[in-house]
């Protein structure tokens, strides 16, 4: 057993493609997990499923539906080719197939994460004359920190893992849209077992020290007894 | 003073409720489940009433008739809440001026705010986090935390609850001495009789959403 890695494109891809989407994945998903924590309005049920949709479906499913959007004769594909952008095949759909299936475990882990905080700190803030904007950066944002970062990094990993979908609507194209899975798979596929165990152990030993560390730092955030 | 009379809808009964206290303390007393802290919340404005109006020093804080609703961190009430709600994540001191920084400066007369924590006793707890403190601590931070804001009526809920029984019996004092030194109307639920006895200048029972009684003890 050896470890060889010609290109280390797909590496840096990866990185890239998940830096990027767990930013989205936080920007979207945490001021609409603490409106879904906290706010009650007509159809909130049906939006909660279709919130957590992208986590049963298979990739294929997710992979297609964006082929549908995206693609050149989909809805969004249609309106962004007449301006002459393309996303479709470009590391673009990458960070998209990757926002997408990451979403759910972002939203949920944050959505706990504003569950877990007691209403009473907040109204105890809104009786010391403290705004709604105050009592949110200074009160449940601290609070609920250690869910929203272990959500961050469940939906980097997500991200990271994207194998399915991202083909869908990425292909492989070497130096362009070929991730670390993606390079995983073609090349043990075409029997380059040295290049497929290196991206495996970078994957697997970047994963575990990941982990390890934000269990660790939990602890430390722990303000109960 | 604070002048108030409104009706609340809940799920098993309407809440009534009607008070005109000036500078004294009031003890609503009753079982639980009787809506004692819900008349804390719609005072406070953390729960809207049903209809009815609340007025404290002339300013109306809530009316149904004239559509007036102040949010509750324009309502200068201070609250003591039941497990003190002290912010786990700061320290004794950001605890305690956490409130100040929100005030206009214009409407505080000046107090210093270690003197205050000297006179509740608590200066040494001033860099502690609230987990490494014991149940009287938290509530003379809690306390000051409250009084601090300089409140024109303070709530408080069940401040006895988790406290034995020496700590009880000083707290008591400490309220009583508190109550007229601030010279503003403490509204204070308890379910306990001993406590309401001792305490009270007026004591309300309630059952069931409704005032059975009032006992005016001065």
């Amino acid at each position: 057993m050896y470890f060889h890695l010609n290109d280390w494109y797909p590496v840096l891809l990866s990185l890239k493609v998940a830096c990027i989407a767990v930013i989205a994945v936080g920007c979207i998903g945490i001021p609409v997990a603490r409106l879904m924590a906290r706010e009650e309005f007509p159809g909130k049920d049906v939006v909660e499923a279709l919130i957590t949709l992208p986590l049963v479906l298979p990739p294929s499913v997710i992979g297609y539906g964006l082929l549908r959007i995206i693609g050149n004769k989909g809805l969004l594909g249609n309106a962004l080719s007449s301006m002459g952008i393309s996303i479709i095949f470009t590391w673009w759909a990458v960070v998209l197939a990757a926002t997408v299936v990451s979403f759910p475990l972002m939203y949920q882990s944050a959505k706990a994460a504003f569950k877990s905080v007691d209403l009473n700190y907040e109204k105890a803030a809104r009786t010391l004359g403290a705004s709604e904007a105050k009592i949110f950066f200074t009160i449940t944002l601290p609070l609920a920190w250690p869910g929203l970062i272990a959500g961050l990094v469940l939906s980097f990993a997500r991200a990271i893992g994207e194998f399915g979908a991202t083909l869908m609507v990425a292909g492989n194209i070497p130096g362009q849209t070929q991730t670390i899975p993606l390079a995983i798979y073609f090349a043990v596929e075409a029997g380059d077992d040295a290049t497929a165990q290196t991206l495996v152990a970078i994957v697997t030993i970047f994963s575990f020290l990941l982990i390890f560390w934000v269990n660790r730092w939990t602890k430390t955030q722990d303000y109960q007894e | 003073m604070l002048e108030a009379q409104f009706t609340k809808k809940l799920w098993h009964f309407t809440l009534g409720f009607d008070i005109q206290a000036g500078n004294q303390i009031v003890v609503l007393w009753g079982p639980s489940g009787a809506g004692k802290t819900t008349i804390l919340h719609c005072l406070a404005g953390l729960t809207d009433p049903s209809e009815g109006y609340i007025k404290l020093d002339d300013h109306m804080l809530y009316s149904s008739q004239k559509n007036i609703n102040l949010p509750a961190r324009l309502r200068h009430t201070g609250y003591l809440f039941q497990d003190y709600a002290l912010f786990p994540h700061m320290t004794v001191r950001q605890n305690i001026l956490y409130g100040l920084k929100n005030q206009k400066k214009s409407r505080l007369k000046k107090i210093d705010p270690l003197e205050m924590l000297d006179s509740f006793g608590i200066r040494h707890l001033i860099d502690r986090y609230p987990r490494h403190l014991s149940g009287g601590e938290k509530q003379r931070v809690a306390l000051a935390r409250a009084l601090l804001v300089q409140p024109r009526l303070l709530l408080l809920d069940e401040p006895f609850n988790a406290l034995d029984r020496s700590t009880r019996i000083n707290l008591r004092k400490e309220l009583k001495s508190l109550q007229e030194q601030w010279g503003i109307p403490f509204l204070l639920v308890t379910h306990d009789e001993e406590d309401a006895q001792a305490l009270g200048d007026v004591i309300i029972s309630l059952d069931q959403g409704q005032i059975m009684e009032r006992t005016y003890l001065q």
